[in-house]
């Protein structure tokens, strides 16, 4: 059978049973049935599928989920507050318009939280810049952009 | 302007938003349904070939294998239809050789499907799928349009000289005898890059057989499951429509590529009943690439003739138009009706002339996407307009000026009526908000870092608002092309909305919910939207051809106008007052002249606890729906402003402004069409610099198959826009005033991007997309033109 695989997934610690080629990403949606990360190519370009490990932007479908054993991963569904309210990030998406369809919305969410948290958001080209690895089919990046701007001042005050 | 009263005309932020930002939103792929079995599909690797043979035994004793189909499973049932019939100038229909299921005997493209294998897993499906034994003997591909007509080997045997039709509109003799008289011809020949669409969520589909009541689901990524329903059902597999239920969950992009019926959930649906287990299949991008239908693909002569100022005497274009291996859903109508049409663009052209000649090729199929012939009308327009002004030195803006459009209605020489514009309103705001008066400034600024500067316009119109099923009909459309809507009012006075329109990213949960709680007078929070599921909604038509408010929204609204006009029967009941002398106002059902008043709700509640109630009049309840065909077309327009910074010693392309001003008529939402448009000109821009879906033209190998070879903007290849809406020509013929703004942005685009680069570099044309080997071989050539 699989290989019994722990780790801790938004706050909580889950064991599963996980084949050696399963990847991240189809174990966070197949196996934990958290469909929020999503998948939108298969050559690790779309960035849909952008998760946190160990408080680091990933692409899990360029991962093997056996390489998460013991460590800690968030998902689009562990970033807002427990009691619902919404992450400075996601709160900002949503003020700016930065998602029209949602598809690639949480993996764009993930990475700018990563963004601001290790890079931090300087000007327009930055962000523009360390966005590259998300792709976006509905906004023209134009609100995203301003989303993130806004986002990351909010997370500086929070 | 007033700031608005109610809700109609603000920027409230998105209802869907809160799903969409927690992971919460239910895409195809995140359904799970019990005891589902995985699909996968068997695609051919090569662009034209016969099957010798094909041969499941293998296949079908690996483990986990519960089904295997091919070709043979559909040879009873119908293929996919085309729904817009086009006759060729001769008269004849065009050719409509069978679209399979599955292949049957041949295959005509990379990726045609071939077989379905369904497994107990996904694994166990596609190593099974590496077990069909498929013997094929190669043929002679073909792939460009312009070497379609004549080539080694015709696509399909009907077909023998690969062409699809050859068709045409407008007065032939009359633009000929134009171009006799003509000051000035200018003459431009492109080719207008084909597109892969690329919408973010990978199409899918999950579907499920339940034996009691011998009825079907299908969970689809899809734009108008009505439709989707009605072909799969009257056309394909003959399953009664009753017993057919499609489900359009959220859905992660379309852009016209989901409008389609196609042959894998097709499939899907015969398997799940052979099975007796719902049977799910997700696309692999890789596969998207291959097998999504794909966009433009034109190639193009247009010439126009100007008398010596510069006023437009009759523009001619022919067109070959790729329609890849097969006509999908609404392929033949995308170069013909929703192209030549809109060659008028906003000017008094007294004479057009296009034809265009439509050929099968062993590409994927090219069908409607984002824009649909429109924004190759409005390349083709937009180039050869700046070009001629360029030739004959008269200032770009002023030759457009001179040429407007500026009394309406206006009957265009290409079979459209425009029922009002203003083009001169979004030509005067653009260049003010585009600072052209400072562009002298910013180019010796660029200059002096070794950049050339650019700029370029477009004034663009299209035609949404799809369709006068009249005209659609006389134009050779099989379908109708009105929207559906119910209002149903439940007995505390909260009300559900049924559309036919279906949301995938344009935020109708939100727009629709602002003109019905204004229409009503109720708060936002007391009004739903349900759409995309046939199970629910009455019927539809769909999301396509920035059609949703104009036409869906409509509907809803004359649903509404319904559900007022029983309420204020009803409540001249219950105030004992005549009919005519209660007005409904702010929610409120009111005596005119007294302070006699029933809210909304109390109404609600009278209708479906009808103790009081005027029985001998009325039936009891408070739910109405309505159909809604549209007189004409809506008739957006606008003008674009984009200024470029090219590198004359790498050839890279920098986009460095880019002004978009638009007359959409009224706005509900600014912040929503805001975005629509932003997105519009992103595609735009990638057209023009980055995007180009190739095929090798030896063995027809799609060269462009991933994210690694196919260039999507990304979100540092687009600055940020600058992005204007007038409202000073509202919509003639639909309550709302609206036009439409989904498409304008990637419609407008295009031709501003390149004719700011051919401005920048001093030369006539470049083949799109610009990357920057072709520019810097352009900005060479053009070199050693001025220092010969």
């Amino acid at each position: 059978m699989g290989i019994p695989l722990t780790l801790e997934v938004n706050g909580q610690t889950v064991t599963r049973d996980c084949e050696p080629h399963t990847l991240l990403v189809e174990f966070i949606r197949e196996t934990l049935r958290l469909t929020g990360t999503h998948v939108g190519c298969d050559t690790a370009q779309c960035g849909a599928c952008t998760v946190h490990l160990d408080g680091h932007a990933v692409k899990s479908c360029n991962m093997l989920a056996v390489h998460a054993q013991g460590r800690k991963v968030t998902t689009i569904e562990g970033l807002a507050a427990a009691d619902g309210t919404l992450h400075p990030m996601q709160a900002a998406f949503r003020a700016c318009h930065g998602l029209q369809c949602g598809f690639c919305t949480p993996g764009m969410v993930m990475s700018a939280v990563d963004l601001v948290q290790h890079h931090g958001v300087h000007n327009e080209a930055q962000v523009r810049e360390a966005l590259e690895g998300n792709l976006c089919r509905c906004t023209g990046y134009h609100n995203i952009v301003k989303a993130v701007q806004q986002g990351a001042a909010a997370m500086k005050g929070a | 302007m007033n700031a608005p009263q109610g809700f109609i005309g603000r920027s409230v932020e998105r209802r869907e938003d809160a799903r969409f930002l927690t992971g919460r939103g239910q895409y195809t792929d995140d359904i799970t349904l019990p005891g589902q079995a995985y699909a996968y599909f068997v695609r051919s690797p090569y662009a034209h070939a016969r099957i010798r043979t094909l041969s499941t035994i293998a296949a079908a004793a690996a483990p986990g294998v519960l089904g295997i189909y091919t070709g043979e499973h559909f040879k009873a049932v119908g293929g996919l239809p085309c729904g817009w019939l086009i006759h060729s100038l001769d008269g004849s229909p065009m050719k409509e050789p069978k679209h399979p299921i599955l292949a049957d005997g041949k295959v005509r493209y990379v990726g045609d499907r071939v077989a379905l294998v369904v497994a107990e897993t996904l694994q166990q499906a596609k190593d099974a799928a590496l077990l069909v034994e498929v013997d094929y003997d190669e043929l002679p591909p073909v792939v460009d349009p312009a070497r379609a007509v004549g080539a080694p080997a015709a696509v399909h045997d009907e077909a023998a000289d690969n062409r699809v039709y050859h068709w045409g509109i407008g007065d032939k003799d009359g633009t000929d005898a134009a171009f006799r008289d003509a000051a000035h011809v200018t003459t431009l020949s492109f080719r207008n890059n084909r597109l892969i669409p690329n919408a973010m969520e990978p199409r899918a589909a999950n579907a499920t057989y339940d034996p009691n009541a011998d009825s079907y689901t299908l969970y689809v990524s899809n734009q108008n499951p009505h439709v989707e329903r009605l072909l799969m059902c009257a056309f394909v597999l003959g399953i009664p429509e009753h017993k057919m239920r499609v489900v359009a969950p959220d859905v992660g992009g379309g852009f016209g590529s989901k409008i389609f019926l196609y042959g894998e959930e097709t499939a899907l649906v015969y398997a799940t009943r052979q099975l007796r287990r719902p049977v799910k299949w997700t696309c692999e991008r890789s596969e998207s690439f291959l097998s999504d239908a794909h966009g433009r693909d034109h190639v193009t002569t247009a010439r126009l003739a100007l008398d010596k100022d510069g006023h437009f005497l009759a523009l001619r274009a022919d067109t070959t138009a790729n329609l890849g291996a097969y006509l999908s859903t609404f392929a033949s109508s995308v170069p013909t009706i929703l192209h030549a049409t809109l060659l008028a663009g906003q000017y008094r052209t007294p004479r057009i002339w296009c034809e265009v000649t439509a050929v099968f090729t062993n590409t994927a199929p090219v069908d409607a996407y984002r824009g649909a012939g429109r924004p190759e009308a409005t390349y083709l327009l937009e180039r050869i307009v700046e070009t001629a002004a360029r030739e004959m030195g008269i200032d770009p803006v002023e030759i457009r000026r001179r040429n407007f459009i500026t009394t309406f209605p206006y009957a265009s020489p290409v079979g459209l009526t425009y029922d009002i514009g203003d083009y001169d309103a979004t030509m005067r705001r653009v260049l003010e908000e585009a600072d052209v008066g400072g562009y002298a400034a910013r180019r010796s600024a660029s200059e002096a870092r070794g950049l050339r500067r650019g700029i370029g316009y477009s004034a663009y119109i299209e035609a949404c608002g799809i369709a006068p099923s009249s005209v659609a009909g006389a134009l050779g459309a099989r379908a109708g092309l009105f929207e559906a809507g119910e209002v149903r009012v439940h007995p505390t006075g909260k009300v559900t909305i049924f559309t036919g329109a279906h949301s995938h990213g344009q935020g109708h949960e939100t727009t629709f919910a602002q003109v019905v709680a204004d229409r009503l007078g109720l708060p936002l929070e007391d009004i739903s939207i349900e759409h995309g599921d046939t199970g629910k909604v009455l019927f539809g038509m769909g999301t396509y051809g920035s059609r949703s408010l104009a036409v869906g929204g409509t509907a809803i609204v004359k649903a509404v106008d319904k559900v007022i006009a029983k309420g204020r029967k009803i409540a001249a009941h219950l105030m004992e007052a005549a009919d005519a002398d209660v007005e409904f106002e702010g929610g409120q059902f009111k005596v005119v002249g007294t302070d006699k008043a029933v809210p909304f709700a109390q109404v609600a509640l009278t209708a479906y606890v009808p103790h009081n109630f005027p029985h001998d009049k009325l039936e009891p309840g408070l739910n109405e729906n309505a159909f809604y065909d549209p007189s004409n077309f809506t008739f957006p327009a606008g003008s674009y402003v984009c200024e470029v910074e090219v590198d004359p010693a790498t050839g890279a392309v920098r986009v460095d402004r880019f002004t978009a001003c638009d007359d959409f008529g009224n706005v509900v939402n600014p912040m929503i069409v805001e975005g629509q448009v932003h997105g519009g000109l992103a595609q735009g821009i990638g057209q023009a610099l980055l995007e180009h879906g190739v095929y090798d033209p030896e063995s027809g190998q799609l060269l462009t198959g991933s994210y690694m070879d196919y260039a999507m903007p990304r979100a540092d290849d687009v600055p940020s826009f600058s992005v204007h809406t007038v409202a000073g020509t509202p919509c003639t013929h639909n309550p709302l005033g609206v036009k439409g703004c989904g498409e304008a942005g990637a419609i407008g685009s295009t031709p501003a991007v390149i004719n700011a680069i051919c401005d920048a570099l001093g030369i006539k044309d470049l083949p799109m997309p610009a990357t920057p080997y072709t520019v810097w071989q352009a900005a060479r050539q053009a070199e050693r033109l001025t220092t010969r």
